[in-house]
């Protein structure tokens, strides 16, 4: 530690007049006694040899110094190949598809993405945390009413889950009708979300009644008979972080954006459920609604 | 699509992949992706010419200081990444360096990742940090020396910041 610092310390004195020349503007590493092989090559040198910012003129000295120094030429290789593991750890993020929501024309047309974060924030503690229960911090909203809203919604879940031959009052079938009828009713936007990516299908949906006025309903299902729904109403606030509720064998996450609150109902399996959920918010996002 | 907004786009492969280096989250670092894009096409008037790139580079690092600010006085979230347990070849080496990338001082993963991810030049990057180069190069210096340290499979010669 101590001897590493003291080499520090010393190129930094020498960095004052190599890389940041008071008399002139020029940035380039000044010359006039640096062609000379003797002068030893600094740590900094040996930085600026790696990242190409050393005049050509010094290269071959750098070069010369590595070959009778095998310490330093040892370290040279070593921030070599730590530059190949970053390349080899993270390229291929910048290879992949440039996911939907961070397209131009997305954010051009709805830049109101800071709610993500916390939402995103929000999921990441609940995965990863594991708490059961309620996950709550920072939201300005009366928990009661919030509750008793995902209390219903869950209700309505259990209730209609369970139902095999009328699920629904409008089917999965009739989509475009589904949506623009609770729209309607509800008086802000329904759009039922494509689930497909998580083997989900649009059974269809109902109107419910809800703590202040309708509600919408959408009931999803797998082809192994898994069904998740998709309650949403009027809420008391604005935005509010996502949290979790459970009853008996059923989970819920909830939240609210735009003044709508969103109840995704179903497995108890929290990462199955925030599968589903991140859906729904995400398509909710993109719509506006 | 004016051209500004060309440069941009072009730019956001290379966002994201810094992104993830710096925050090492994937969720995480798109949200910053996604936020640097909000803010510099919102700013698309404010820009008067110059480099897109260190432009949107700068953007992105100061979303992450901030971020991590306002973390600081919040309970600490854990990442869910690093808790994979497969390991093998360079997997694990890319698991290694992650995580040796983790034990670093803000500041330093910045600069590192700018020059050796990015491949910006000292001057971009100490005009990102707004800093003198000479500090841009200690911590590189310091940056390199740590990862190292780290990947030898050293004891930290530093605490662990921040």
């Amino acid at each position: 530690m101590f001897p590493i610092l003291a080499v520090l310390e010393v190129c930094r004195c020498r960095r004052a007049n190599l890389f940041e020349p008071t008399t002139d503007n020029e940035e380039q590493v000044e010359t006039t006694n640096m062609t000379d092989p003797k002068i030893p090559v600094t740590e900094d040198e040996l930085h600026a040899y790696v990242d190409n910012e050393l005049p050509g003129e010094r290269r071959g000295d750098v070069e010369v110094w590595l070959a009778a120094h095998p310490e330093d030429a040892e370290r040279v290789q070593s921030w070599r190949t730590m530059a190949e593991a970053l390349h080899a750890r993270y390229d291929a993020v910048a290879n992949e598809p440039v996911p939907k929501r961070l397209e131009i024309e997305q954010l051009e047309r709805q830049p109101r993405r800071w709610i993500y974060g916390t939402i995103a924030a929000t999921l990441l503690a609940f995965v990863a945390g594991g708490g059961a229960g309620w996950i709550a911090h920072g939201a300005a909203v009366s928990p009661s009413l919030f509750k008793s809203f995902t209390v219903d919604a869950l209700d309505a879940h259990r209730l209609y889950v369970v139902e095999v031959r009328h699920p629904v009052e409008v089917p999965g079938d009739e989509r475009a009708h589904l949506q623009a009828w609770l729209t309607k009713r509800c008086g802000w936007d329904v759009h039922a979300p494509e689930l497909d990516a998580t083997g989900l299908k649009l059974v269809g949906g109902r109107l419910l009644p809800g703590p202040t006025g309708p509600a919408s309903f959408l009931m999803y299902e797998s082809a192994s008979g898994e069904r998740f729904t998709i309650y949403t109403a009027k809420a008391s606030a604005e935005t509010t972080q996502m949290r979790y509720a459970t009853q008996d064998n059923d989970g819920a996450l909830f939240w609210a954006d735009n003044g709508v609150g969103y109840v995704v109902s179903g497995s108890s399996n929290r990462d199955r459920l925030t599968e589903v959920a991140r859906l729904v918010y995400d398509q909710a996002e993109k719509s506006g609604g | 699509m004016s051209a500004f907004r060309q440069s941009v786009e072009a730019m956001i492969p290379s966002l994201r992949r810094y992104a993830r280096a710096l925050a090492r989250d994937a969720d995480i670092a798109d949200d910053l992706v996604q936020d640097t894009l909000v803010r510099a096409l919102r700013s698309e008037r404010l820009f008067l010419g110059g480099d897109v790139r260190s432009w949107l580079y700068t953007i992105l690092t100061n979303l992450n200081k901030n971020r991590r600010r306002s973390l600081a006085r919040r309970p600490q979230f854990m990442p869910l990444l690093e808790n994979n347990p497969d390991a093998s070849g360079t997997e694990a080496e890319g698991r290694d360096i992650a995580r040796a990338l983790a034990t670093l001082v803000e500041e330093q993963r910045a600069v590192l990742l700018l020059v050796m991810l990015e491949g910006l030049s000292y001057r971009e990057v100490a005009d990102i940090q707004g800093v003198p180069i000479g500090t841009v190069m200690s911590r590189l210096a310091r940056a390199r020396a740590h990862v190292k340290a780290v990947l030898e499979g050293e004891r930290p010669a530093l605490r662990r910041v921040k």
